[in-house]
C-alpha cells in the first residue's frame, strides 16, 4: 500500500519532513522566549526526533527477505548517499571530531583525510562489483567467491570483531546524550538509547534502517551546520564560514603567541587536579605539528578501514543497479563532506570565542573568579567537561589554566557563543541521530551476518523465510543487549574504540575483499589465511603495544591495521600460490562480476 | 594454436578482455590521483605550510586537510563514475533499467 508509490514520492516526503522539522525548531525557539525551561526543550528535541524515527521504523516493517536484508534493492542514488552518510557519521564524527581538531590541530586532521579518501577506494575497487554480485552481506560475497564454509566463517569473525568494537562506542554515545538531555542516570540511559535503536531496525531490517537513516541525516546536518553559520555571522567572521575564516585562523596564531602557548608547562602536581579526560590547548591551531609518517599512517589506516567496514559496504547492496551503486558512493561522500569540512570551522570559531579578549565571550585573560561565575561554565563544570584553576596564583585565567573535554567543543560552543538554548537542544538531537544511525547499521550488519551466513547458509539451509527473519530479529536484540551491557561498563572512550574498529576491519578484510575482485588466482585457502592471519597479527600487535612493547616502524595502537593488513596480504598471496588455483566455475564467476550488465551472481531470493 | 597467435598480436582480444583492460587503466589513473591527494602531498606538510600559495587565505597545509583534498575526492568519484559508465557503454555492458 505504501511501497511503489513511496519510492516515487521520496523527495516530496523528505521535503515535507525537513520543513516540519524546521517548523518544530521555530516553535521551540518561540517556546523558549515564552519561558520554557532549558531542560524541557532538551527533552522535547530528543524525544520528538526519536519518536519520528521509531514511527518510520514501524511503517517500514517487512516479512520479505530481500526487503529485510537489502531494502528490496530499490533505494535511489541520492537517498542512498544520505543514508550512507548517516550510517557513516557516528557519534565520533558528530561529537568528538571537532573537539579532536580543537586540541590537536593538524595532526588530528589526518582523520578528515582518511575518513573521506577511503570512499575513492570504495567506489573504484569494491562497491560496484559487490553490488553486481548480488549478495546480502559481506561474508556472503567472501563465502561465494572463495567457496566453503571456512571462508564464510572467517569473514563473519572479522566482521563481528570490528563492528562490535564500533557499536559499543555508539551505544555509549546515545546513552551519554540521552542521559544529559532526558536527565536520567547513564546506566539507564544506555538502555533507553538501545530501545530507540532497536525500534528503528527490528521490524523492517535494512528497509527500516535506510529510511530512518535518511531522516537522521537531515536532522544531524541541520544540527551541525546551523550553529557554525550562526556563530560565524554573529561574530562577524564571515557569512560563509568555510570560505572566510582565514583571518580568524591567523588571529588564533597571533593570540597563541600572545598568551605564550607552549612556553608555560603545567607541573605534574598541577595536572593532577584536572578531572580525567579534560585537556588544555597544547598544540598550535593551524601549524604542521606532526611528522609526515604519523599523519600518513593514520590516514592510510582510516582509508583502508573505510573500504573494509561491512556496515558501509552493505549500504551499496541496496541500490537498483551497479551504475547507481557507483554514483551513490559519490553522493555519500558529498553528504559527508558537508559535515567534515565544517568541523575545522567549528573548532576555529569555538577556540576564538574563548580566546579573543576583544570578543565578549573571551575568557582567557579574565579574572578567575569572574570566569567561575559564568552560567555556562558552572553547568559544564558540573557535567565534568570544563575546569579552571589558578595554578600560578596571579588571579587571571591563563591559556594553560583552562581545561575542557573533547565533547564540549560541539556540545557547549553554542552556549559559549551566546546562542539561544534551542540550538543546544538541536545539537543534542543531532548527536543522538548520528550515534543512533551508525549503531543501527552496525547492529544490523552483525545480526545479518549471523542470521544469513551462519544460521541460514551453514546451519539450516532449508529454513523457510519466516523462520529466517525471526532468527535475524532475535539475534538483533541479543547483539543490541550485549553491546549496551558492555557500553554501560564504560571501558573505552568513543574515539579510541572507533579507530580500533577501522584497524580491525582493515587487518582482516581489506585484501580478501579487494583481491576477490581484482585477482582471479586468489583462492579459499589464501583468503582464510589472510583473514585470520591478519586479524590475529593486528590484535597481537595491539595487545603488545598496550602492554608496553615499543613497536616498530612508528606503528602505534591507533595504526596497528598496517601490521595486520600487511600480514594478511603476504599470507593471502603466498598461500594462494602454494595451493590449487580456483576452479573454472569460480574464474567465470569473477569474469561475470566484472561486467556491470546481466544477471547478478546470486539470485534475487537466496 | 590459432587462438594463441591472435591473442599474442593483441588485436583480437575478446570484448570482455578489452573492457577489463580499459577498466583497469581507469582504476590506475583514479588511484594515482587519489594517492597524490591522500598521501603524496602530506609528505610535504612543512613545505605546504611555508608555501606562499594560500587558497582563500588559509595556509596551504591547513586548507588541504580541511577542504582541498576532501573536495577533490568528491569530484574524483563522480569523474570516475562517469568515465566507467562511458567504458561500459562502449562495450554494450550498460544495464537495462529493469535489471
Amino acid at each position: 500500500m505504501f511501497k511503489g508509490k513511496f519510492i516515487d514520492n521520496l523527495p516530496k516526503i523528505y521535503g515535507t519532513y525537513t520543513g516540519g522539522f524546521i517548523v518544530f525548531i521555530i516553535l521551540m525557539a518561540i517556546a523558549e522566549q515564552a519561558g520554557m525551561s532549558a531542560k524541557l526543550i532538551g527533552i522535547f528535541f530528543v524525544a520528538f526526533t526519536v519518536l519520528i524515527y521509531a514511527l518510520i521504523g514501524y511503517l517500514s516493517r517487512t516479512m520479505q527477505t530481500d526487503a529485510y536484508y537489502v531494502a528490496g534493492r530499490q533505494v535511489p542514488t541520492v537517498f542512498n548517499g544520505m543514508a550512507t552518510a548517516a550510517d557513516w557519521m557516528s557519534g565520533a564524527s558528530f561529537v568528538a571530531m571537532a573537539g579532536g581538531i580543537y586540541f590537536k590541530g593538524y595532526g588530528y586532521m589526518a582523520l578528515l583525510v582518511g575518513w573521506t579518501g577511503g570512499y575513492v577506494l570504495v567506489a573504484s575497487l569494491l562497491a560496484p562489483y559487490l553490488r553486481k554480485f548480488g549478495c546480502y552481506t559481506v561474508p556472503d560475497f567472501i563465502g561465494t567467491r572463495y567457496g566453503g564454509n571456512m571462508a564464510r566463517l572467517s569473514a563473519v569473525i572479522v566482521l563481528t570483531v570490528a563492528s562490535f568494537t564500533y557499536v559499543t562506542a555508539q551505544i555509549n554515545a546515545t546513552g551519554t546524550i540521552a542521559s544529559v538531555a532526558l536527565d536520567i542516570p547513564f546506566e539507564i540511559a544506555v538502555y533507553v538509547g538501545l530501545a530507540s535503536i532497536l525500534m528503528c531496525s527490528m521490524l523492517g531490517g535494512m528497509r527500516a534502517v535506510t529510511w530512518t537513516q535518511v531522516a537522521q541525516y537531515i536532522v544531524l546536518i541541520i544540527a551541525y551546520l546551523l550553529p557554525v553559520f550562526w556563530i560565524s555571522n554573529k561574530m562577524g567572521a564571515g557569512v560563509f564560514p568555510h570560505l572566510m575564516l582565514a583571518d580568524e585562523v591567523a588571529r588564533i596564531a597571533e593570540l597563541e603567541a600572545q598568551f605564550g602557548l607552549g612556553e608555560v608547562k603545567n607541573s605534574a602536581a598541577d595536572l593532577k587536579q584536572v578531572p580525567k579526560g579534560l585537556s588544555g590547548i597544547t598544540k598550535a591551531h593551524a601549524e604542521v605539528n606532526t611528522t609526515p609518517w604519523k599523519f600518513i599512517s593514520l590516514a592510510v589506516c582510516m582509508m583502508a578501514g573505510t573500504a573494509s567496514l561491512p556496515h558501509v559496504m552493505m549500504r551499496y547492496f541496496t541500490t537498483p543497479s551497479v551504475k547507481a551503486a557507483r554514483r551513490s558512493v559519490g553522493w555519500s561522500l558529498f553528504f559527508i563532506f558537508l559535515l567534515y569540512s565544517s568541523a575545522p570551522m567549528l573548532a576555529t570559531l569555538s577556540k576564538l570565542s574563548l580566546m579573543d579578549p576583544n570578543l565578549a565571550t573571551g575568557i582567557i585573560g579574565k579574572s578567575i573568579t569572574e570566569v567561575q561565575a559564568i552560567d555556562w561554565y558552572q553547568n559544564w563544570n558540573q557535567a565534568n567537561l570544563m575546569f579552571v584553576s589558578d595554578f600560578n596564583g596571579n588571579g587571571t585565567l591563563e591559556l594553560n589554566e583552562f581545561f575542557m573535554g573533547g565533547k564540549a567543543v560541539v556540545l557547549a560552543t553554542p552556549e559559549i557563543a551566546g546562542l539561544p538554548y534551542v540550538i543546544s537542544g538541536l545539537v543534542a538531537a543531532g548527536g543522538m541521530a548520528a550515534a543512533m544511525s551508525t549503531a543501527d547499521g552496525l547492529v544490523l550488519a552483525i545480526s545479518n551476518a549471523l542470521s544469513h551466513d551462519i544460521y541460514y547458509k551453514m546451519i539450516n539451509p532449508r529454513a523457510e523465510t519466516a523462520k529466517r527473519l525471526i532468527v535475524a530479529r532475535v539475534l538483533l536484540v541479543l547483539i543490541g543487549f550485549a553491546g549496551a551491557t558492555i557500553a554501560a561498563l564504560e571501558i573505552q572512550g568513543i574515539l579510541g574504540s572507533v579507530i580500533w574498529a577501522f584497524d580491525f576491519a582493515m587487518s582482516g578484510l581489506f585484501f580478501p575483499l579487494v583481491l576477490g575482485v581484482w585477482w582471479k588466482r586468489a583462492n579459499a585457502q589464501g583468503a582464510v589465511a589472510g583473514m585470520l592471519g591478519g586479524l590475529i597479527a593486528g590484535s597481537a600487535y595491539l595487545i603488545a603495544v598496550r602492554s608496553g612493547y615499543p613497536g616498530f616502524w612508528g606503528v602505534t595502537q591507533l595504526t596497528f591495521g598496517i601490521v595486520g593488513s600487511l600480514v594478511s596480504l603476504v599470507l593471502m598471496v603466498v598461500v594462494s600460490l602454494m595451493t590449487k588455483a580456483p576452479d573454472a566455475a569460480t574464474q567465470r564467476m569473477v569474469d561475470e562480476v566484472r561486467i556491470p550488465s546481466g544477471k547478478a551472481i546470486l539470485g534475487k531470493q537466496h | 594454436m590459432f587462438r594463441l597467435l591472435t591473442y599474442r598480436e593483441g588485436k583480437k582480444m575478446s570484448k570482455q578482455q578489452q573492457h577489463w583492460e580499459k577498466t583497469r587503466m581507469l582504476l590506475f589513473i583514479t588511484l594515482a590521483i587519489w594517492f597524490v591527494f591522500s598521501i603524496g602531498i602530506f609528505f610535504f606538510g612543512a613545505e605546504m605550510e611555508a608555501s606562499s600559495i594560500r587558497p582563500l587565505g588559509y595556509p596551504l597545509s591547513y586548507y588541504m586537510t580541511c577542504q582541498g583534498s576532501l573536495g577533490i575526492f568528491v569530484i574524483l568519484i563522480f569523474w570516475f563514475a562517469n568515465r566507467q559508465e562511458k567504458i561500459d557503454e562502449e562495450f554494450g555492458y550498460t544495464e537495462r533499467e529493469d535489471d
